[in-house]
């Protein structure tokens, strides 16, 4: 790929190595880029996992640093070891209530989740443009006359405290790490895990046995939501300018984490645990690119390109490994029934045609 | 708001409501025909931001728009090749191998942009063809007649593709294959095939729609199709996958679009009123969908892979 944009890509691909994994200051760069990209991914692990497809990543992400940041601005003074915390609640909340709308479109309304989610992330954007070019705008950029859109510098009781070793690495990448593992007991080790992972996996037999499927699809929509929200309070709090800021392009601060996200978890096999080293694979190839980008002029858009490869691949592999599967146990003479072909299933709450 | 409502500036609005509509309307018929085989792309929006810019790049480099168009479409094809080879050789799973493509598609479009081109140079865009006598009428002849030749091919596929649908054989083969493909495989209908071709040419005509966005524009920028792709597929549902009813649906939107677009003009809404406004697409969708989703008519096969002896 990198010849056919004519970069040399032996220099291409060393800086891309050198970028990502060169050193401790590189490697931390890594973790803090796979930062948000585990937070979305193991929310997107779960919704999947349910059995709805949430692209709504952005839109949370937004929704979780807009409210934890309003939170922030409202209550700047309250001591850090209680500040931090409740940012982190309320952040999640932002991004719950936002995944949560689909959710309840999807259930009550039968509106596909796919295109609604995509429409509110449209809606996440305009909103933090709204805000940051009118009311949250720093004033010291209006007086300036500069007028940036972004917002003061949040209050430092606010900010996610660094980890000692002279890198950038802060609290933010313990965060991320100890939610997939509390992910993990969700999915697989509750009986709400259990009633997400049934709804998804048959919401006939779900229903049959009497859970809501309806119920369920709109909390796995809040849980996805709310993982996106704290990736939105790590990407703020967590930032070099402490603060909200938007470039006004269409990822604004994202840095299309919420897309990314998404790869991540597919690669990362659906599994929040896995998602982990899949999520840091993908923060360094993010911050590899970069360097190359520095190195040889190939935009660093080259990795969005290559992830949606990713995905079209991970998920058309699916069915050749389940057919490889089915064969192997077929010829062992056991019985092949158990159609396990993807993961990911569409729960309709209503179905009118049941297979 | 007094200056919006004169004669001429409505009619001005009416006119560009039907330019705005035209790339809605390429991209959900060709969804449409996709969806009536059974075959839910999500790609589209991946696929239009690769025909613009192939459109915006072939005529920048030749000044030509014609071969702009074509670049566009050949673009379609072939994305449409690959979503072919994925769904239905792979087999893979419809909703999210869709939203690789559009993923693949938003990367693809903006490092071909900053690699090739960098700057944003604008191209000139199409012009407008007046029709002989009907051009001529009043009022009329200013808002429907005076369009370009991207605006006609739109309009006139909605019958076209009617008539494909549901007078020819082909039409119900593709039918077939989106109601019930073992039937249909049954009486020595290919499956495959007929879907094939309907990728072939659905994914064709959404890199048509980015070519005649980016050609109606004369720009590019990253992510130019800001969820176009994703208010076709929902047009689709809104028109309950027959041509006339997308149309309809299109034309709101383009109208839609365009009121937005003269209000900035006007001044109407400045600042952060222009972020309100710019929701009103996204808001509209949403809501359209919670209307029209007690519609029936849903291809029964749609996003089910088809295999031989399940």
């Amino acid at each position: 790929m990198l010849v056919v944009l004519g970069a040399n890509p032996l220099t291409g691909y060393a800086a891309l190595l050198d970028g990502a994994f060169g050193g401790a200051k590189n490697l931390a760069n890594s973790a803090l880029k796979a930062m948000p990209l585990l937070l979305v991914g193991v929310g997107i692990t779960i919704a999947f996992r349910a059995g709805v497809i949430n692209i709504g990543g952005e839109g949370q992400i937004i929704a979780g640093a807009i409210l934890s940041t309003l939170f922030v601005l409202g209550f700047p003074d309250v001591p850090r070891f209680v500040l931090l915390p409740l940012t982190f609640l309320v952040g999640a909340l932002g991004g719950a209530i936002w995944g949560g709308m689909a959710g309840v479109l999807k259930s009550y309304a039968r509106v596909n989740e796919i295109l609604s989610t995509i429409m509110l992330n449209i809606i996440a954007v305009q909103i933090l443009n709204l805000l940051l070019r009118g009311p949250l705008m720093d004033p010291g950029e209006i007086e300036k006359g500069s007028r940036i859109p972004h917002t003061e510098r949040l209050s430092g009781n606010a900010d996610l405290p660094i980890l000692p070793g002279g890198t950038r690495l802060h609290l933010g990448v313990l965060i991320a790490v100890l939610m997939a593992v509390a992910c993990y007991f969700l999915l697989f080790r509750t009986t709400q895990g259990l009633r997400l992972r049934a709804v998804g996996h048959n919401p006939f037999a779900s229903r049959y046995a009497g859970m809501s499927v309806k119920r369920n699809v709109v909390l796995a929509f809040m849980y996805s939501g709310a993982m996106c929200g704290m990736a939105g309070v790590t990407l703020v709090f967590g930032s070099e300018g402490h603060r909200l800021a938007t470039d006004g392009g269409a990822t604004t601060f994202t840095g299309a984490a919420g897309f990314n996200g998404i790869v991540a978890a597919l690669f990362g096999g659906l599994h929040p645990l896995w998602t982990i080293p899949a999520s840091f694979l993908f923060g360094a190839l993010l911050v590899g690119a970069n360097a190359m980008q520095r190195a040889v002029q190939v935009p660093a858009a080259l990795i969005l390109a290559l992830n949606g490869l990713v995905v079209v691949f991970v998920v058309g592999s699916m069915y050749a490994r389940a057919r490889l599967a089915r064969a192997a146990s077929e010829s062992s003479d056991q019985d092949g029934e158990s159609d396990s072909r993807s993961p990911v299933r569409s729960a309709d709450p209503e179905p009118r045609n049941p297979p | 708001m007094s200056d919006f409502l004169t004669v001429s500036v409505l009619l001005a609005t009416l006119a560009s409501g039907i330019r705005l509509a035209t790339p809605f309307l390429l991209a959900a018929l060709g969804e449409t025909i996709g969806q009536r085989s059974g075959v839910l792309n999500l790609g589209v929006e991946g696929v239009m931001l690769l025909g613009a810019y192939g459109a915006y790049y072939a005529t920048l480099r030749t000044d030509s728009i014609l071969f702009g168009i074509l670049v566009s479409l050949i673009v379609g094809g072939v994305m449409g090749i690959v979503y072919g080879v994925v769904t239905l050789a792979l087999k893979a799973e419809q909703g999210i191998s869709g939203i690789g493509i559009f993923i693949f598609g938003l990367g693809l479009s903006d490092l071909l942009f900053q690699k090739q081109v960098g700057t944003p140079t604008p191209i000139d865009g199409l012009g407008d063809v007046a029709v002989p006598l009907l051009g001529d009428l009043p009022w009329v002849g200013e808002v429907i007649f005076h369009q370009n030749v991207l605006v006609y091919v739109a309009f006139l596929l909605v019958p076209v593709l009617w008539f494909v649908i549901n007078r020819t054989p082909f039409g119900l083969n593709v039918r077939a294959v989106g109601e019930t493909p073992e039937a249909a495989d049954s009486l020595g209908v290919s499956v495959d095939r007929t879907r094939y071709i309907t990728i072939f040419v659905g994914n064709a005509m959404a890199g048509l729609a980015g070519g005649a966005l980016a050609l109606e524009l004369g720009i590019f920028q990253q992510n130019l199709t800001n969820g176009h792709g994703f208010i076709a597929i929902a047009l689709v549902y809104f028109g309950a996958w027959r041509p006339s009813g997308v149309m309809a649906g299109a034309m709101v939107f383009g109208l839609v679009s365009a009121t937005v677009l003269q209000w900035k003009t006007l001044g109407i809404v400045v600042g952060t009123t222009a972020s309100i406004v710019g929701m009103f697409p996204a808001v509209l969708t949403i809501l359209v969908l919670v209307l029209v989703s007690r519609r029936t008519g849903q291809p029964s096969a749609l996003t089910r892979p088809f295999e031989r002896g399940h």
